[in-house]
């Protein structure tokens, strides 16, 4: 009977190699079809497991905290409501995360290096995550929220120096702590509150796009501050006559009243003489035509440029109108965080810095993880930057953008003012103090009956006024 | 070395494995824990150390390392079942103690088991008695569809896990007298020997009471496993691949059958093929789906012991009946295939020493009883594993040795010694 037990044996051998067999199969080679199953929640129950880090504002407040709630699991809460909703952004685990809360999930999860978990694993403590300071103001946050009043639009302040996103605010708001139970209606509701129309709102941004136009022209060479330009109205413009605001004609003027009283004649005719090439490169440089570097979700984030059919053109497109596009007009269309990285720009000597949200990233020993690295690109002269800064101070000073006018502390800016079906996009972007800048602003209303002077000037001058 | 040293050297594996397995475990609760015992484990290694001294007092002769690779594969379940259930743990450390006390009286009892032939028909009567049992109204119960389990006062059990054993000692012991006569008395009939039908008969007995197990049982795993040990045994009482072969046809043709006609278990093999299916994956499906997901989860070595998502939010376990169904799965889930392989190799080294028991027993009857009940535990364990890693459908059977489960612990313990009492007499010296 030895030589059957021999073969049973075998046979043993052959059913047991089947089950290695199989165990490998869904363990090493096809364990990538199981883990992406639609059917798996294993992910989401493990995320719900961890301990999320805080979120908070650079004065200390928190944003965002980690309570636990059923079984093993946290739950997240937003102690400052909707103040920063989307700045921050929300993280549930059955309704997925945005803003900070999704861009930064990685180290609010602790899904940091394998050594530093293994050593608390070692130590015997739960996986927990790092925290996140922003670079955030609260109190000027509160201020821009209360200067909008409710009116729908979005403000975003930067420190020009370094790229810091001071405020980043967008009306209307949500309340992330009643996402669970609303995410339905908040999807559907009217006036769009989970778009953050900071980095996602897509307005015509018109004349504070003179500042771009008037960069190109003054760095290019091709103009001074002192050009002489006719600024009557009628001038036709790519074959079709334009009006000036208010039909008023001003006669040939130089370049600094043309900025100081908006009109679009003179820098319509300076954007056809600079050309789409050179347009197009100083847009560029400014981060036109690509979605602005920010540590956000990168499809919450829109690129400014030209658009047709929803799409974004190339700087050269035949279909850019580049006169009209010079006084922000055509079809331009910008995102309030772009507007702000101009005024940025001009403010720091020429230098953009890119703007983060993300000031340091701290474990919960108190180590810095991640010191935010800011780069800089150069935009335009130093030269320039300085003259166009003047230049803005005047309009703040003497011309459309006295609203914005602090006692004390000398402001320069541009105002706006697009109509959009009949009413108005106002617009105002600035930076301050002129001398030695510390705040870059952009702030636009929707629907309007207001002016940029006098809708988004006062409201850019009361955050302005917090930060300083 | 004397073969008795060899045991004791043989259950370091095993204490070191339960040490640092419930340490581990201890380690990664006791943030939700403050004071957790690790009197499970001591329990455990003390029991071993007690059954250790009695081997060498009562079958010094027995396989050395046949109860150190048991002790390790029970090893490694009492530590997943105090992982997942740290209540369930003690009351596995206490079936341990029962099944010890059976595993002392089977070798005082039948110091010579050839006793058992005597009463082969009653065994048989039992074995078959007990299958049916859960069918029994009153005491029966029913699980997912299959009736595997009774349930009598507070005690349940299930029956299968001693039927497989009083099975395998009828057919060791009817095979040992007709072995010859069904090879000498048989007639060749195109190209097949076919037997007379006086000693066949038996046997036909054998594969109806497999399809009416899949009838009234309604379990596929359980007949798969009975059935498979008894084309065991006949194949080696015979040495004829032609019985084999007919009677794997015949299986698979009553399979077919009754599972075309049999609503349960066509839902099984149906879960089988595509536990994805939408309708499916969240009802009949889960079970299967999840245990995929788990053993994906692992990977190559595990998210480590104590570490992998068991427990919902809202309570309960992620994987259904995961201290027995789906142990492998857990295990492979902490442990990864490393883990898992080195589980699948402790059974097969105990196939192995069973095996050679079967091998070196000095009479029919020793070799039989040897070679069956190593092959019922080896085809439990396929039947079992195979439903988890969907090699065919999941059905409800223990992991031997593993699995949380008075009865398949005490039933598995009777089974070892009934395997060391036949390698005791095969290894004395004569």
């Amino acid at each position: 009977m030895s030589a059957p037990i021999t073969r049973l044996y075998v046979l043993v051998l052959v059913l047991f190699g089947t089950l290695v067999f199989a165990t490998s199969w869904w363990t090493v080679f096809g364990a990538k079809g199981l883990d992406d199953n639609r059917f798996n929640r294993r992910e989401l129950l493990e995320e719900a497991r961890i301990k999320r880090g805080l979120i908070k504002a650079r004065d200390g407040k928190v944003l965002a905290r980690s309570v636990p709630a059923r079984g093993e699991t946290y739950r997240r809460t937003y102690p400052e409501g909707d103040l920063f909703s989307h700045a921050v952004g929300y993280s549930f685990t059955d309704l997925g995360r945005s803003g900070l809360e999704r861009s930064r999930n990685d180290p609010l999860t602790g899904e940091n290096e394998e050594i530093t978990s293994l050593i608390d694993e070692l130590r015997g403590r739960a996986r927990e995550g790092d925290d996140v300071i922003t670079t955030l103001d609260s109190e000027a946050q509160r201020a821009a929220v209360d200067a909008l009043d409710g009116q729908r639009g979005s403000i975003v302040a930067l420190d020009p120096r370094t790229g810091a996103v001071r405020v980043m605010v967008s009306i209307p708001q949500f309340d992330p702590n009643d996402y669970p139970r609303e995410s339905r209606a908040l999807n559907r509701a009217e006036g769009s509150p989970l778009l953050n129309r900071a980095t996602q709102g897509r307005y015509p941004p018109g004349s504070t796009f003179k500042v771009v136009t008037a960069a190109a022209a003054i760095d290019s060479g091709s103009f001074t501050p002192d050009s002489q330009v006719n600024g009557d109205t009628g001038k036709v413009i790519s074959g079709v006559p334009l009006a000036n605001s208010g039909g008023a004609s001003f006669g040939t003027i130089d370049l600094t009243t043309a900025l100081t009283n908006s009109v679009n004649t003179v820098w319509a005719e300076v954007a056809e003489k600079l050309g789409k090439r050179t347009m197009g490169r100083y847009m560029t440089r400014f981060g036109f035509y690509a979605k602005p570097p920010l540590d956000y979700p990168a499809d919450e984030r829109a690129a400014s440029g030209e658009y047709a059919n929803g799409r974004l053109l190339s700087p050269n497109s035949d279909q850019i109108d580049v006169g009209r596009m010079g006084i922000g007009q055509d079809k331009l269309q910008v995102t309030p965080l772009e507007m702000a990285m101009v005024a940025g720009a001009v403010a720091n000597g020429g230098k953009l810095v890119e703007p983060h949200l993300t000031d340091r990233i701290v474990d919960r020993d108190g180590r810095i993880v991640e010191d935010v690295d800011t780069s800089e690109r150069t935009v335009m002269k130093r030269s320039t930057a300085e003259t166009l800064g003047r230049m803005m101070g005047n309009v703040v000073k003497e011309g459309t953008g006295t609203a914005a006018a602090l006692s004390g502390v000398d402001v320069a800016g541009k105002t706006g003012t697009a109509e959009v079906g009949g009413s108005n996009q106002a617009w105002f972007i600035a930076f301050a103090p002129v001398d030695r800048p510390t705040v870059a602003i952009a702030a636009t209303v929707e629907r309007t009956d207001g002016q940029g002077g006098t809708v988004a000037a006062p409201i850019a001058k009361q955050v302005i006024e917090a930060l300083l | 070395m004397s073969a008795r040293n060899r045991e004791l050297v043989g259950l370091i594996p095993a204490s070191l494995l339960v040490t640092a397995g419930f340490t581990a475990v201890f380690v990664q609760r006791q943030d939700l824990l403050s004071d957790v015992s690790l009197i499970y484990g001591a329990i455990f290694l003390g029991l071993c150390v007690a059954a250790h001294i009695f081997l060498r007092m009562t079958l010094p002769h027995a396989d050395p390392y046949l109860f150190p690779l048991f002790a390790l594969l029970a090893s490694f379940g009492l530590v997943m079942i105090y992982r997942i259930e740290e209540e369930l743990a003690r009351e596995q450390a206490q079936w341990f103690v029962v099944g010890l006390i059976l595993f002392a009286a089977t070798i005082v009892l039948l110091r010579d088991y050839r006793v058992l032939e005597r009463y082969r028909y009653l065994i048989a009567t039992a074995g078959i008695g007990l299958l049916m049992a859960p069918r029994l109204p009153g005491i029966g119960e029913q699980v997912n569809g299959a009736y595997l389990g009774v349930r009598l006062g507070p005690i349940s059990f299930q029956p299968a896990e001693f039927a497989k054993i009083a099975i395998v000692i009828f057919l060791a012991s009817y095979l040992r007298d007709t072995r010859q006569v069904l090879v000498i008395g048989a007639r060749r009939f195109l190209g097949l020997t076919i037997p007379p039908l006086k000693h066949f008969g038996p046997l036909l007995v054998v594969w109806g009471a497999a399809m009416l197990m899949l009838i009234v049982i309604k379990d596929l795993g359980s007949s798969l496993m009975f059935f498979g040990a008894f084309l065991s045994l006949l194949y080696v009482a015979t040495n004829r691949l032609s019985f084999v072969l007919v009677g794997m046809v015949m299986f698979v043709l009553g399979a077919w059958l009754v599972g075309s006609n049999v609503p349960h278990v066509q839902d099984r093999v149906e879960i089988w093929q595509d536990p994805f299916k939408p309708g499916l994956v969240d009802r009949e499906g889960y079970q299967i789906a999840q245990s995929l997901f788990a053993q994906a989860d692992g990977g190559m070595l595990g998210q480590g012991f104590g570490q992998a998502l068991l427990s919902l939010p809202g309570g309960g376990t992620i994987l259904p009946a995961p201290h027995t169904d789906l142990i492998y799965a857990v295990i492979t889930n902490e442990l990864g295939l490393v883990g898992a392989c080195a589980v699948i190799l402790i059974y097969l080294l105990i196939a192995e020493r069973g095996f050679k028991t079967a091998l070196l027993a000095r009479d029919s009857f020793s070799t039989l009883l040897a070679t069956g009940l190593t092959a019922v535990v080896a085809l439990q364990v396929f039947v079992i594993v195979g439903g988890v890693t969907k090699v065919i459908p999941l059905t409800g059977v223990t992991l031997p040795f593993i699995s949380y489960g008075g009865s398949s612990i005490v039933a598995n313990f009777v089974l070892l010694a009934l395997l060391l009492l036949v390698s005791d007499r095969a290894r004395r010296p004569q």
